[in-house]
């Protein structure tokens, strides 16, 4: 961890792409399967969880000299926690429908293993900048993947999109994809997707290499 | 193969065969199912006709080009496709919109099948499976049962039938309740000999359970069935409804009722029977049985749905692994449980 070559960039993007929290790690499953029903449900508990994310690591990460190892975690705890009560008043403030249709998800930021798991694991050992950039990186991409399953379910469940009907008004909706099931469905789907992706990446790279192995023999 | 008796064979056990194979198997259940489709497209007409070749052809249609996208050679030869597309489509209300018939059978192999890793892999049931995600997803469309026995039924369509794809289907034909919502919202009964012969609405196939005996009597004539499955699937039923009715016929209804009505004759013979989802000892098929006769009268009476048997069915193909390993036969040649302590 904390190799020098990598720049903050770097940093960044993996958490938007090669280490996706959802769709590589499969982390966070519970608000990901739970609150990703419509697009706009699924956004604002990305944007939160991004929002608790990047504060938190860049908190922990300042604060790492003089945190003893013995209570690092109910001090990672009590960090995330704190955002999180922030987050938790000013989605109340913004919108009391949607305070409502978050419930109790929005407390459970707290113990949200993506969260958890990027202060024990990178902001407890790297500079802030890199923790901020990591914890960015990871924040848009946990709120991108949150945005990707629920517009699915919110096309397919209620032919709109963020409220607004897509089309004709006489369009069946699919219940189930509303249902819980058809947060699994979706997930289900787009793991699919991109596991494909990987796998054929990785076929073309061998590929590559072999190419290059059998010239260089020539 | 060498013909039998001219060389010498050296090769692998199995060294007696029956005969049998998955296809002629396979072929035989169609064969089984035959009267059944018959008598779907006799009662609900065009729309029952519509609805099958639409169920059987979207579920072979998906099979094939799964087999062709993952570069293995297509298997809609051994009928087993052919099966899950007809069972699924008999499962159908008659007037389900044909788009919506087409989703379910891609759901059906694409899910139910391929993605477990095609036939004899299939933990569930594929036709119920694009059933059971049908049900979730239009609740309405599959709830809406038309009556059969109309009048202009070879000459004229519902409505519905013809729904332009991801629209909302309006139904203008005459609908009528099943007779299990009939009980369930009414109280009203339904004669068993109606139930029997299939002159009440419903499912596609599910109307006749005579037609639907007659083709699994057939498929255990030719030990091509386990016949402890539907016997003691049914039995559950009868047993438990039975005690039911004993203590209170104004609010259970009569075993004999349970047992013609609705999809339960179809599920217990041709689809809790499905080879790859049923259990393989025979210990193990009792108890399968006996858990979907238990599910579908639980749910039948103290659910919010009239009909249970999918869910029931279903669930038998859940707990089927965990009864083949609890029940496992002695291997011959090993010691007994007493000779062993």
């Amino acid at each position: 961890m904390a190799v020098s070559t990598k720049t903050t960039t770097d940093e960044f993007i993996k958490g938007l792409w090669k280490d996706n929290p959802v769709f590589v790690q499969v982390l966070g499953m519970c608000p990901a399967l739970a609150v990703s029903n419509t697009a706009r449900n699924a956004l604002a508990m990305g944007l939160a969880t991004a929002f608790v994310l990047v504060m938190s690591n860049m908190v922990v990460s300042s604060l790492r000299s003089f945190i003893p190892k013995e209570v690092r975690i109910a001090t990672y705890i009590l960090v995330i926690a704190t955002f999180v009560t922030l987050v938790d008043y000013v989605i109340q403030a913004i919108s009391l429908d949607l305070y409502k249709a978050l419930g109790a998800f929005i407390s459970l930021i707290v113990v949200n293993c993506l969260i958890l798991g990027r202060a024990e694991a990178f902001a407890s050992k790297n500079t802030i900048a890199r923790s901020t950039m990591d914890g960015l990186g990871m924040g848009v991409g946990f709120a991108f993947a949150l945005f990707s399953i629920g517009a699915v379910r919110e096309i397919f469940g209620a032919g709109s999109l963020f409220g607004v009907s897509l089309f004709h008004d006489a369009f069946q909706d699919w219940v189930v994809m509303v249902l819980p099931s058809g947060g699994f469905f979706t997930l289900a789907g787009w793991l699919l997707l991109f596991n494909w992706i990987k796998q054929r990446k990785a076929q073309r790279e061998r590929a590559a290499t072999l190419s290059l192995t059998e010239e260089a023999a020539r | 193969m060498p013909a039998p008796g001219k060389t010498l064979e050296i090769r692998t056990s199995p060294h007696i065969l029956s005969g049998y194979s998955v296809d002629s198997i396979m072929f035989n259940v169609v064969l089984a199912l035959l009267p059944v489709t018959a008598f779907a497209i006799f009662a609900f007409g065009l729309a029952g006709l519509l609805t099958l070749s639409m169920a059987l052809v979207s579920c072979v249609l998906t099979e094939h080009l799964i087999c062709r996208a993952t570069g293995k050679p297509t298997t809609i030869g051994d009928w087993s496709v052919t099966i899950t597309g007809l069972l699924y489509g008999l499962t159908l209300p008659p007037s389900l919109p044909l788009w919506m018939v087409a989703v379910g059978g891609v759901i059906c192999v694409a899910m139910g099948k391929a993605l477990f890793g095609g036939l004899g892999y299939n933990t569930f049931n594929p036709a119920l499976v694009g059933r059971a995600v049908l049900q979730a997803a239009f609740p309405v469309a599959m709830t809406t049962w038309i009556a059969g026995f109309t009048a202009g039924r070879f000459t004229s369509l519902p409505s519905s039938t013809l729904t332009l794809p991801f629209t909302e289907p309006t139904v203008d034909a005459v609908t009528s309740a099943t007779p299990l919502a009939l009980w369930k919202f009414s109280r009203e009964t339904t004669a068993v000999a109606d139930l029997a012969t299939g002159f009440t609405s419903g499912s596609a196939g599910e109307t006749s359970s005579i037609l639907i005996i007659l083709g699994g009597l057939y498929l255990i004539a030719r030990n091509m069935m386990n016949w402890r499955i539907p016997v003691s699937i049914i039995a559950a039923v009868f047993v438990l409804s039975g005690a039911l009715h004993l203590v209170d016929p104004t609010r259970y209804a009569s075993p004999v009722f349970m047992i013609f009505s609705g999809g339960l004759m179809l599920g217990a013979m041709f689809m809790a029977s499905d080879m790859v989802g049923s259990p393989m000892t025979s210990i193990g098929c009792y108890l399968y049985g006996a858990l979907i006769g238990v599910v579908t009268v639980v749910i039948r009476t103290w659910g919010g749905l009239p009909e249970g048997v999918m869910y029931a069915i279903l669930l038998g193909n859940a707990v089927t692994p965990h009864l083949d390993r609890w029940f496992r036969p002695r291997v011959y040649g090993t010691a007994t449980k007493e000779a062993a302590s």
